[in-house]
């Protein structure tokens, strides 16, 4: 088969044949299609920012995970996978099983009944005009500062992988989402995400198939990532391969945290916060038809989330156990992004912890097969930015300009709006991407930024949603504090190195511990400060608060449906797996 | 399952899954009988046959399923 490099160079890690062109080429083609396909079902503002409110519990459900599940999330778990281990695979389990299931149980029933359009609309209506202001102008600026941060990482990767240059990158891939979304509106969007989902497991799942064919299975696959570890001396091998055994002290494993930190800071903080009120993937849920097909849907993510480590983490650890010099034939040791993609790492060969997944795609995929992985890792990035996109959209319209700008805009402005702001919100991204080109410590600024706001915006919402005596003055508070000393956290480790041990409780932290920790400590903040200001508060009475509330609204009984169709049954069902899986990788 | 106009997002996933099975599978017959130069490791599975010809007759499946003839017929039910 000839060789093509059209839009390439001679240093890309793999080389597209002709047939890998023709699949990538037809994936735009058919997403474009939708999106022209859906135009006419997007007049409405009911239309265009919640798909009609007509989605069934499996495309809701395909959605709200594909959303999540961007190009960075699978180039970068993977890197995780290979850097840290099978710890990695908490931020799919622990980091989202439970959180799931607690949005589908205890959460889908207010969002659903108030019928807000957004998370900052649910808060205007719990605690008034001054946290929803908070929330959504962070939110939203958040959001699109983010979107621009990993089109232009996904850039470079494409650059380092494929050869492919950046520029072209960004506009083609940020304008094919910009026309879909911009026609389609959230529908659209959703449509193309369900259809990303199945091309991203199309194009990921021969690598782990192929991987442990080649390794002998799960034990040979350990056995070698022990044998390969103890050959290069690394601190605490037989850790890269059990899930919580090591998580005893902050010393035994390679991420530098303990059980505290994962199970609270991870999974009662950080998974809580961005499951259920993270508005990019909520949104995707509120476009369910009816409260089952509501409930459902975050369970039917969840099983499927539970499944991504298959595609993720297991080759990251086969990259640890099997990637090997083609020259010399010795073991292949990746290492720090920075590290490899400068010029001198690219003069001496070396590559990033990120590379691993396109290593390993190199590694067992032929021509077509090829194609089709390149379009599951370009398919996860136009999701997650679709995702991103149409939740800014949908918070600009009706949080930021309905609510501040023009409170009378009838709702043919609003579609309207939301087209614009489709637009612009795309344009923000490329801009920001292009910031990044001239100064990458921007990235770690804005990562952090955004990370500010999850954990505490999860103190106020839940406050809000089981605690009646909760008060606006209570909620605004709250989320102000929990942010700023989010944001007073990292700038103390920033300055000075050495208070990670205070904010971390240890000096072995990784980025991820401090992470963790930060998250749980501002939790805290936000809800102690939540609760004193309530108390000493006027609180809404309780007719206003019909609907919000935990003990003020009456929850729907599960309709007479069977065992099988009711969403309790298959979070039990779920949730058993999620307890069994730990158990086999204890 | 009526999820958007008359054609439902599952055709659209079975047409995608088709054409890319059918591109595959027919790559790596191309392949078995002109085996390439640089082979990729476990090139002796021949993975695009059948991985291309499972993406395919899935695809089929769901192309059928959810034809927009049906899917009228379902609908005017």
């Amino acid at each position: 088969m000839k060789t093509a490099l059209i839009l390439a160079d001679a240093s890309g890690l793999v080389h597209l044949s002709t047939i890998d062109l023709v699949i990538i080429v037809f994936y735009f083609a058919l997403v474009l299609a939708i999106g022209l396909y859906l135009k006419e079902r997007a007049n409405t503002g009911e239309d265009f920012f919640m798909a009609g409110r007509e989605m069934t519990a499996w495309v809701a459900g395909l959605a709200f995970l594909s959303a999540n599940l961007g190009s960075l999330e699978l180039m970068g778990w993977a890197g995780n996978a290979y850097k840290y281990g099978i710890l990695a695979a908490h931020w799919y389990w622990i980091g989202a099983i439970p959180a799931m299931l607690f949005l589908a149980l205890v959460m889908m029933p207010f969002y659903h009944i108030c019928k807000t359009h957004s998370v900052p609309g649910y808060l205007k209506l719990r605690f008034g005009e001054g946290s929803r202001a908070l929330s959504s102008i962070s939110f939203a600026f958040m959001t699109v500062l983010m979107s621009g941060i990993n089109m232009y990482a996904m850039a470079v990767v494409m650059k380092v992988v494929l050869g492919w240059n950046i520029h072209v990158s960004i506009l083609v891939s940020s304008i094919t989402v910009a026309i879909y979304v911009a026609l389609g509106g959230l529908r659209s969007a959703i449509f193309n995400e369900v259809l990303q989902f199945f091309l991203i497991w199309a194009g990921a799942l021969l690598i782990p198939i192929l991987g442990l064919v080649e390794a002998g299975g799960w034990s040979g696959l350990k056995a070698q990532i022990l044998k390969n570890l103890t050959e290069q001396r690394v601190a605490n091998p037989g850790a890269y391969t059990h899930a919580w055994s090591t998580l005893g002290n902050f010393t035994d494993n390679p991420m530098g945290i303990n059980w505290v930190g994962i199970v609270f800071g991870l999974g009662a903080v950080i998974a809580m916060g961005y499951w259920t009120t993270d508005f990019l993937v909520v949104q995707r849920v509120l476009s369910a038809k009816d409260l089952r097909s509501a409930k459902l849907a975050p369970i039917i993510g969840a099983a499927f989330k539970m499944m991504v480590p298959f595609i993720v983490i297991l080759p990251g650890l086969l990259g640890l156990a099997l990637l090997r010099d083609p020259h010399t034939g010795s073991l292949l040791r990746l290492v720090p992004a920075d590290l490899a993609w400068s010029d001198a790492g690219r003069a001496q060969g070396l590559h990033g912890f990120d590379e691993v997944l396109p290593l390993m795609l190199a590694r067992y995929c032929g021509p077509g097969l090829l194609g089709l992985g390149i379009t599951a890792l370009i398919a996860g990035f136009m999701s997650g930015m679709a995702g991103n996109v149409s939740a800014f959209a949908t918070v600009w319209t009706y949080d930021i300009y309905g609510a501040l700008i023009n409170k009378n805009a009838s709702d043919e402005a609003k579609v309207r709006m939301g087209r614009w702001s489709t637009l612009v919100g795309v344009a923000i991204s490329i801009g920001t991407a292009y910031l990044v080109v001239r100064s990458q410590s921007i990235m770690d600024y804005v990562q952090a930024l955004f990370s500010f706001f999850i954990a505490p915006l999860f103190g106020t919402v839940i406050l809000g949603m089981l605690w009646k005596r909760a008060t606006p003055a209570g909620g605004f508070w709250g989320l102000f504090a929990g942010t700023i000393s989010s944001i007073v956290m990292w700038a103390w480790v920033k300055v000075n190195p050495d208070a990670v041990k205070y904010v971390a409780l240890s000096s072995q932290a990784q980025d991820q511990a401090q992470n963790m920790f930060r998250a749980l400590w501002c939790w805290l903040i936000c809800v102690v400060v939540t609760v004193v200001v309530s108390l000493v508060t006027k609180p809404k009475p309780d007719a206003e608060l019909t609907g919000l509330v935990y003990g003020l609204t009456e929850i729907p009984q599960e309709e007479q449906v069977s065992l099988l169709h009711r969403p309790t049954f298959w979070a039990i069902v779920v949730g058993s797996v999620f307890v069994i899986l730990q158990i086999i990788f204890w | 399952m009526k999820t958007g106009g008359s054609l439902s997002i599952w055709f659209f996933i079975g047409l995608s899954l088709l054409v890319n099975g059918v591109l595959i599978f027919g790559t790596g017959l191309y392949e078995l009988v002109y085996p390439p130069q640089d082979r990729v490791v476990l090139y002796a599975l021949h993975a695009g046959i059948w991985w291309g010809g499972l993406l395919a007759i899935l695809g089929a499946i769901y192309c059928y399923r959810f034809s927009p003839a049906r899917e009228r017929a379902r609908n005017s039910v």
